[in-house]
């Protein structure tokens, strides 16, 4: 025998459940509980950058429309720094929360276009979304990332873009749009799979 | 300066695609997850103030009261939010949701037929003290049938959200309680693997931390990921 390491093991995770909203967004849920309502502003009214807004559907392996997810947003602020990293504009959150409409399956969150963050070694980062799925019937909550179909020669070096083996997945993680408005569908399961990372 | 968490050990977690929870089937990515090397963007995460939440978010009891008390057991849900390392976690925002005593949610969605609680929400949230400890007042939500098997039950469980200080120590899970003969029975909790992180989801019957004549209590502590103690410069010197 040997000494025990005596490390705990991390809780295991369980599913989000059909009921996540009244929990994590109940305002959202049409139910008024808090006084304030956390996750809504993620950028906050100083950030500078590009104001934008990205739309987009979740679906599950049969192409159906996943009504149920929450979906949080955590990102760096136009100068590539997140909160707690260093400096960040008055207000600038980096996070948030949002649901989809409960009718189309649609979702939106509105934001800044975040900068090209220097990540390990010194190596650029192209502007990107980390992107946090729950739902019911997601058992460990799914990572992913956002990143912008007008920062193409930032993503062609991109740490994480370069490192998926096919390259026709990396598609799944580029949001297509104008600078202003951008779409953004991600897929549980099936032929589009969008790659989820283990991070 | 970024500190990286130990590697999620997926084989305690549960599977994506697990057979007896019918809604995994088709929720869970087929291809395998893409394992990346931490970096700033997992490992700073958000942080939250006691301006943002309010005194009375954490006791379920008062929060949604509208003419009396909530029907049902009276319990007090505490622990600590610690990682790995046994390090307390402060200052981190745990958020709860869960069904009344009879078992039915306050959400649209949700056609049980017990009877909703007029003075009962069923959400609450607070942050970590100094040393990790949080504390909630309740009620002891009720079991209840969900679709799955033609006569699956839920146990009675309490859904939690904690934070931590990285994105990548972000983690649902749910609460259950000492002693329920349904926690064995529960497509969800079976989908994990390991009876010992089964065990990690029981809350303990806490008699010394119950009020007397008022409330008993249950103690559940929370895990997060611990990080190594060895840093890496998440930035190159003078940016
Ligand atoms: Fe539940």
């Amino acid at each position: 025998m040997t000494q025990s390491l005596d490390y705990r093991k991390e809780t295991a995770s369980q599913t989000a459940g059909p009921y996540v909203h009244i929990g994590l967004a109940p305002g959202d849920a049409g139910f008024d509980i808090y006084a304030h309502e956390l996750g809504h502003d993620i950028a906050g009214p100083n950030a500078k950058g590009q104001r934008i807004k990205v739309t987009g559907i979740v679906t599950d392996g049969t192409g159906a429309p996943v009504k149920d997810v929450l979906i949080e947003i955590w990102q760096a602020n136009a100068a590539g720094i997140y909160p707690g990293q260093g400096d960040v504009e008055d207000g600038f959150r980096g996070w948030g929360r949002v649901i989809p409409d409960f009718e189309s399956g649609e979702f939106t969150l509105e934001t800044i276009k975040p900068g090209e963050v220097v990540g390990r070694d010194g190596r650029k980062t192209a502007p990107h979304l980390n992107l946090w799925l729950v739902a019911r019937g997601i058992n460990v909550g799914l990572n992913t990332r956002m990143y912008f179909d007008d920062a193409a020669a930032a993503n062609d070096k991109d740490p994480v873009l370069t490192l998926i083996e096919q390259a026709h997945r990396r598609d799944t993680l580029i949001a297509k749009g104008d600078g202003e408005t951008y779409r953004f569908d991600i897929c549980l399961q099936g032929e589009n799979e969008t790659v989820f990372l283990d991070v | 300066m970024t500190s990286e968490l130990y590697q999620r050990d997926r084989e305690w977690h549960p599977p994506a695609l697990a057979q007896n929870y019918k809604t995994s089937l088709a929720r869970s990515p087929r291809n395998a997850l893409l394992s990346i090397q931490g970096s700033a963007s997992e490992l700073t995460g958000p942080t939250f103030g006691h301006d943002e939440i309010d005194a009375i978010d954490n006791d379920l009891l008062r929060n949604y009261a509208k003419t009396g008390d909530p029907i049902g057991e009276r319990i007090i849900v505490h622990g600590r939010v610690l990682d790995e390392n046994r390090r307390p976690v402060p200052h981190t925002l745990v958020e709860i949701w869960q069904a009344n005593a009879g078992g039915r949610y306050r959400h649209k969605k949700d056609s049980y037929l017990a009877a909703i609680d007029p003075n009962f929400g069923g959400c609450g949230r607070t942050l970590t003290d100094e040393n990790g400890f949080y504390r909630f007042r309740t009620v002891k939500p009720g079991a209840y049938p969900w679709r799955n098997w033609i006569n699956s039950w839920r146990p009675a469980h309490i859904h939690i959200s904690v934070f931590g200080t990285a994105f990548a120590q972000r983690l649902i899970t749910q609460m259950y309680f000492e002693g329920d003969p349904l926690i064995a029975k529960c497509p969800i909790v079976q989908t994990i693997p390991d009876q010992r992180a089964i065990d990690q989801l029981v809350a303990a019957l806490d008699l010394n931390a119950t009020i007397p004549l008022d409330s008993i209590a249950y103690k559940f502590d929370i895990i997060l990921r611990g990080s190594r103690s060895t840093f890496f410069e998440n930035r190159p010197e003078g940016n």
